[in-house]
């Protein structure tokens, strides 16, 4: 088990490197720069020059990457050139909103998705079936953040349900100590802030839910389909086992198995993928950030945030992985 | 009155838009209290659908199941479903073909047993857990203890099959329902199993349906056998009478076909010719008429019924018997 957890860990060495000079390559290839982006269309030669001195863009690339690798050992990523502060600090800022924001979307997304999955598979045919699999297609082709923003506009604004931007109230006094919204009004006490911060989160976590939710549905319907013409099941059946039995601890558990995978997954994309939702809500995570990065070129934070999101996901595989040889003792690592 | 009574058993499978197709066309047999009885014939015949029948397995949508299967006087197929589940698992018990599809994957062998200790006996901890370790030992399984804890995939394929077996005979069944059950075991294996179900049957006195392609099986353990094509007993006979005098020219082929070591070298095998055709019904003449080396045009006329044409108790349905020469002249 250990020695899997380091040989994975190892493996990210490699993986980040190589992704690290195609990344460097490739954002040396585009055009325009930092420069440009801070002056404007009507930049003259030497200020764009001198721009790119101080940022020392002006040096050849291999050397630009050869700083960078130093610099990274010291889990430095660089200065953003549109804040001035230390891309590191910048992700501190705003990676917890997305994590709470994705983990509140995944939540909703197991909790409605597998009993719904589930129940369609056991009423093949019936309404329910039929309204799941349709919902969950819709769901699939529904650009998400066109939902954000019908949710925006139908429970924020008409209905005033729900607040329609922003993390926490404004005038608000909440003490900040993890980052966590949520997790702070508990540390502290201040319920009234982590209830103000879970109506904040409703909205986009559901909008950013819709695709998750839509594949976990489908996943768990078909997996239970398939589950439940096993060979296993009938021998359960034949041993007269209770119906709860047979569900829980024969249908319900291999079903899930492909279940947790996916899950996995969809965990990792949410957090490297919330840009769209995080916008319409003007949530403050780290998606708004790196759309206003991308239109700034600010290459430290996208090269950092690139690096960042795909050790998040070894991490996750990582994680999937080993929660996976708890649950399926075919798998299970010796 | 024996211990299950089937009578004119029936199953088709129809759905919705599809032309209904029959599995089991009225069979008809009966097991006693320690008695062994074979079904026998090739794949899709309807054995394993007989059985399923007999033990509410099958899916509840989409099939049509008549006539009467009477164990211990309650008919199994009007009872309650409720009542089914108490009784399956308890008094009726079944081993199924395939060991390692048969166990469930993610869960140790030792909860797959001791649940249904549970359920029939309310047995709990420790103690459910000591019976299953003497139920695996009963079975022939080694360090049952230490099995307990395994899963399916770390035992070997005959010592799933003893496993399915202990959580069969858990409950001290009836009646226990063997579906091939060494189809899928290598030869030494096949034997083990078998002679740890004669085992049982002797000291239980455990009645023992017996579903089987294989006439190895049926001659080493059967005491009486049905032989079933295209869902009907063509020929019932104790297994000295039908090793001895196959009637029904589908047993008589069946008999033949058997690779003999005692055959001259070069010897070609003699197969039944074709195959099974789910198509042709009973209905309309003999089902098994297409590929009989005896057939006439009197096959053709009717369905064939269950006659005597030997001794009392073989029961065959031809209309053109295999006889010895002598008889067929008298």
């Amino acid at each position: 088990m250990l020695r899997l957890v380091v040989r994975r860990l190892l493996q990210l060495i490699p993986t980040l490197l190589g992704l690290s000079v195609l990344l460097f390559l490739w954002l040396n290839r585009l055009p325009g720069g930092p420069a440009s982006a801070i002056l404007g269309e009507r930049a003259t030669e030497a200020e764009v020059t001198r721009i790119n001195r101080a940022l020392g863009l002006d040096e050849p690339v291999y050397v630009q990457y050869w700083r960078f690798l130093k610099r990274i050992f010291e889990l430095d990523l660089g200065t953003s050139t549109q804040t001035g502060q230390p891309v590191w600090d910048e992700f501190v800022l705003r990676f917890p909103a997305t994590v709470e924001l994705s983990v509140a979307a995944i939540v909703i997304a197991v909790l409605v998705g597998i009993p719904l999955g589930y129940l369609a598979a056991r009423h093949r045919g019936g309404w329910l079936d039929v309204a799941s699999v349709s919902g969950s297609l819709i769901g699939i082709c529904i650009p998400v953040f066109f939902l954000a923003l019908m949710l925006k506009g139908i429970f924020a604004v008409e209905l005033g349900l729900f607040p329609s931007y922003g993390r926490l109230s404004t005038g608000l006094d909440a003490t900040d100590i993890t980052g966590f919204a949520t997790l702070d009004g508990l540390l502290t006490g201040e319920l009234d802030a982590t209830w103000d911060a879970i109506m904040h989160l409703v909205l986009p976590a559901v909008a950013l839910a819709s695709i998750p939710l839509a594949v976990i549905v489908r996943m768990t319907r078909a997996s239970v389909l398939e589950v439940l013409g096993e060979d296993y099941i009938r021998t359960a059946e034949s041993k007269g086992l209770d119906k709860r039995v047979v569900r829980g601890r024969h249908v319900l558990r291999n079903a899930l198995l492909p279940v947790v995978t996916a899950v996995g997954l969809l965990t990792g994309s949410l957090l490297s993928g919330a840009v769209l939702t995080e916008s319409v809500f003007s949530f403050g995570g780290i998606g708004s950030f790196i759309r206003t990065s991308i239109d700034a070129r600010d290459y430290p934070v996208l090269v950092g945030f690139i690096l960042f999101i795909a050790m998040v996901y070894v991490l996750i595989n990582l994680l999937v992985d080993l929660a996976y040889s708890i649950i399926d003792p075919r798998v299970r690592v010796h | 009155m024996a211990l299950l009574n089937v009578d004119q058993l029936s199953v088709t499978f129809g759905g919705r838009g599809r032309k209904d197709s029959i599995a089991v066309d009225g069979v008809s047999f009966t097991v006693d209290q320690g008695q062994v009885v074979g079904l026998v014939g090739e794949s899709g015949c309807g054995k394993s659908v007989t059985s399923l029948a007999l033990m509410g397995l099958l899916p509840e949508k989409g099939v049509k199941v008549g006539g009467r299967v009477e164990f211990d006087g309650q008919d199994l197929l009007t009872i309650s479903r409720r009542k089914l589940r108490d009784m399956r698992g308890s008094q009726l018990a079944m081993i199924f073909q395939d060991p390692l599809s048969s166990l469930n994957p993610v869960i140790p062998i030792g909860i797959q047993v001791t649940e249904i200790l549970q359920r029939h006996r309310g047995l709990k901890g420790e103690a459910a857990r000591k019976e299953a370790a003497d139920l695996l030992d009963r079975v022939g399984i080694p360090d049952p203890r230490r099995r307990l804890k395994e899963y399916p995939h770390q035992l070997s394929g005959g010592m799933r099959q003893r496993a399915l077996i202990a959580m069969a005979v858990a409950c001290a069944p009836r009646l226990l329902i063997a579906d091939e059950p060494t189809t899928a075991l290598d030869v030494t294996i096949q034997a083990q199993i078998l002679e740890l179900l004669k085992e049982l049957v002797d000291q239980e006195g455990t009645a023992l349906l017996m579903i089987t392609h294989d006439l190895g099986v049926v001659a080493g353990i059967c005491d009486e056998v049905n032989v079933l094509y295209a869902g009907r007993a063509v020929e019932s006979a104790g297994r000295r009478e039908l090793f001895a005098a196959p009637t029904h020219p589908y047993a008589h082929g069946l008999l033949g076909s058997i690779p003999r070591l005692d055959a001259p070298r070069g010897e070609p095998l003699r197969p039944i010719r074709g195959s099974i055709n789910d198509k042709i019904a009973w209905a309309d003449g003999c089902a098994f008429a297409p590929r009989c080396d005896y057939y006439t045009m009197e096959c053709l006329t009717g369905t064939p019924e269950l006659t005597e044409p030997r001794t009392a108790g073989h029961q065959v349905r031809c209309v053109n018997p295999v006889l010895p020469k002598a008889e067929v002249s008298a």
